[in-house]
């Protein structure tokens, strides 16, 4: 079976981020990037299913050439092969842009393509929008936010998480699917995979070489201003007998909070 | 000159920071603090390959650059000095011994078992009357017939009641002049291999130390390393190599050190403000992390020295002396930085400040390295 798996090279979530106002940017200089941790469950599904199934597991990513250390990555985790389709224009938060340049990767590249596996959503950008788009591009039945995959020849179930219970949804295949955490539990590269992955060529493939009609190429979204959130205020406790703090509640509820 | 690591260094530097953080972190002061050993955990790093990194892929190792290996001995030991140490010495000392000075059936009965994990090896040069004084040992091997016999008492062997297999130094009678230290692989389960007890210690609870006692014990002549009376060549060649790794231990402890009182420091405040506000603790800082640097780059440069084919003994020598006793000066200002806080056992700057106070102890004093330098400057000069 044939495996595609769509990763991102993101900033690490523990780091402390900046935003350049001229830009509109977030702040490259000092920040750690990985792999989308989403994306690392998404691979991890894809190496079991190679693992006892057989198949060949590609790793994809859209970006810049940077983007070439979480492809080693995958490599050493134990994907097969991995490519870059390289684009020239930095984040444009247009999911709709990405999905267009993967479905013209997979129609023109990997039209055997059995699985598309993806993460729910990219850390940072956080929109969830590339798989279900990718999926309507490319007339794909898709299931998202899947805890759970059990896969046969031409067919498979996924279960996915929904308010308070989980949805078990039957598919063809090919299909789309994107991973939510308890998937399963990614696995560390092992020296081996690190030694091996050294070996292998990544392909870099200009995005021109897709095929993409220059309009769809140009971004959609325009940034207009990037904040960083609050800082969170310090909540209140109050404290004594069970109607005194009950009456300090409402109280606050009422004349501070005005919601009561 | 150039001061960047490779993409796969990068690569097995962040797995294994990833993998200690993960899997080391949330259980190693349990074991710390019932001083047990973390043979769990040491399995888990031979499933990712990381107990055959001086091991070549002909005996089922995966080799790496030397850089390569100090950085993961300073990822696992910026979480867990003491499984750095028990992997360091494994690795530097034990297996590769064996590969460098050992017969062919050697290499083939140890090897491939090291490389995977399936056995544990360990390194006894040190006695209680003979440490630093290290030819002057006391423990005698004596051949008979196919067999060498062994009587004597090893001590502070890290490792010692947990592993398979050790690298046991002892003197071998010679017809012509006074006797030499010879190297042998001794096996736990040879007759006559008993560990007598095992050290408490300050620090580093979870690597074991053990003192082992050898009466009449059978070795097979088959397991003679190298040549009789070769032993302290292949004793110093090895602490050569391997003070790098202790060097890298070092550094990573130094750097889990700055990391804590930087973030404490920002959190702590007195007088109104964070303690990082006040000039006298950002000095400290400053110092911290300055040192920190210095010995993480004279420690890849040894590294690096080693990787390149060039001599590394005295690198690796100053390498060792400095960031051994950086890290206890940092750890002494990181704890400083914690103030009352940083000598209760609910953090971790209290461990840290104990486990490195052995750094500029073993596989050579701070008066051994500084001896070591010196003989290769008047050497040179
Ligand atoms: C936790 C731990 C683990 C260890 N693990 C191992 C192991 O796995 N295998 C192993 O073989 N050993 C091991 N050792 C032993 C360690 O290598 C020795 O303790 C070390 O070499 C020092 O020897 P010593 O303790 O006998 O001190 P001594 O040699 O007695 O030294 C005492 C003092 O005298 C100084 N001194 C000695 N000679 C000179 C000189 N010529 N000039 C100036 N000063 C001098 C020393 O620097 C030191 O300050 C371990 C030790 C510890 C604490």
């Amino acid at each position: 079976m044939d495996i595609l798996v769509f990763v991102k090279r993101v900033p690490d979530t523990e780091s402390r981020i900046r935003v350049s106002h001229e830009t509109n940017t977030v702040v490259e200089e000092g920040l750690n990037f990985i792999i989308s941790p989403y994306d690392e469950y998404a691979l991890e599904e894809a190496l079991r299913i190679k693992e006892s199934k057989g198949g060949k597991v590609t790793a994809v990513s859209v970006g810049k050439e940077d983007a070439l250390t979480i492809l080693r990555k995958c490599l050493a985790m134990g994907a097969d092969e991995a490519a870059l389709i390289k684009d020239p224009l930095e984040e444009t938060y247009d999911g709709l842009r990405t999905a267009r340049i993967i479905a013209g990767f997979v129609k023109k590249k990997f039209p055997q393509a059995r699985l598309l596996l993806f993460g729910k959503q990219s850390v940072g950008a956080d929109n969830a929008q590339v798989p279900s788009m990718l999926a309507e591009l490319l007339d794909l039945p898709q299931v998202n936010v899947v805890v759970r995959l059990e896969l046969e020849e031409d067919r498979g179930v996924a279960y996915r998480e929904i308010e308070g219970a989980q949805e078990k949804v039957a598919f063809p295949l090919p299909a789309v699917i994107s991973a939510q955490k308890g998937l399963n539990e990614p696995r560390y590269e092992t020296l081996k995979g690190i030694m091996a992955a050294k070996r292998k060529e990544i392909p870099i493939i200009p995005i021109e070489e897709i095929g993409i009609a220059a309009e769809d190429l140009a971004p959609r979204v325009a940034v207009t201003r990037l904040e960083i959130p609050p800082a969170r205020r310090a909540g209140r406790v109050t404290s004594g007998p069970a109607e005194e703090t009950a009456r300090q509640l409402v109280e606050f509820l009422h004349r501070e909070a005005k919601v009561i | 000159m150039n001061f960047e690591l490779t993409e796969e260094q990068i690569l097995l530097r962040d797995m294994v920071r990833d993998f200690a953080e993960k899997e080391i972190a949330p259980q190693i002061g349990a074991f710390e603090d019932s001083h047990l050993f973390p043979a769990e955990i040491i399995r888990k790093l031979a499933d990712l390959g990381l107990l055959g990194m001086t091991i070549p892929s002909e005996y089922e190792g995966i080799r790496t650059d030397y850089l390569s290996f100090i950085l993961a001995l300073e990822e696992l030991s910026r979480i867990s000095p003491s499984v750095c140490l028990i992997v360091s010495v494994h690795t530097s000392l034990f297996s590769k011994s064996i590969l460098e000075f050992g017969t062919p059936a050697l290499k083939q009965k140890y090897l491939p078992r090291a490389a995977r994990g399936e056995i544990l090896g360990a390194f006894s040069l040190t006695e209680p009357g003979a440490g630093s004084d290290a030819t002057s040992l006391k423990t005698k091997a004596a051949k008979k017939g196919q067999e060498y016999i062994l009587n004597g008492t090893k001590s502070w062997v890290t490792a010692g009641s947990e592993a398979d297999a050790i690298l046991v130094f002892a003197q071998t009678e010679r017809p012509e002049g006074p006797a030499k230290l010879s190297a042998f692989i001794v096996e736990k389960n040879f007759p006559g291999f008993k560990v007598a007890r095992i050290e408490e210690k300050m620090g580093l609870h979870s690597s074991l130390t053990a003192e082992i006692a050898l009466e009449d014990c059978r070795v097979p002549a088959e397991n003679l390393l190298g040549e009789e009376g070769r032993g302290a060549r292949i004793a110093f060649h090895l602490l050569d190599g391997s003070r790098i790794g202790i060097a890298a231990q070092a550094v990573g402890l130094s750097q889990q050190a700055l990391e804590l009182a930087v973030r404490y420091a920002k959190q702590r405040e007195a007088f109104g403000r964070p303690i990082s506000e006040f000039q006298a603790i950002q000095f400290m800082l400053a110092d911290i992390a300055t040192l920190v640097e210095a010995a993480r780059l004279l420690t890849y440069r040894a590294a690096d020295c080693y990787d390149r084919g060039l001599p590394y003994g005295k690198e690796a020598a100053m390498a060792k002396l400095f960031a051994s006793e950086a890290a206890s000066k940092v750890a002494t200002h990181a704890l400083q930085i914690h103030g009352g806080y940083g000598y209760s056992k609910e953090y971790e700057i209290e461990r840290i400040y104990r486990d490195t106070r052995v750094l500029s102890i073993y596989e050579g004093t701070s008066e051994i390295q500084r001896l070591v330098i010196a003989r290769n400057l008047l050497k040179d000069s």
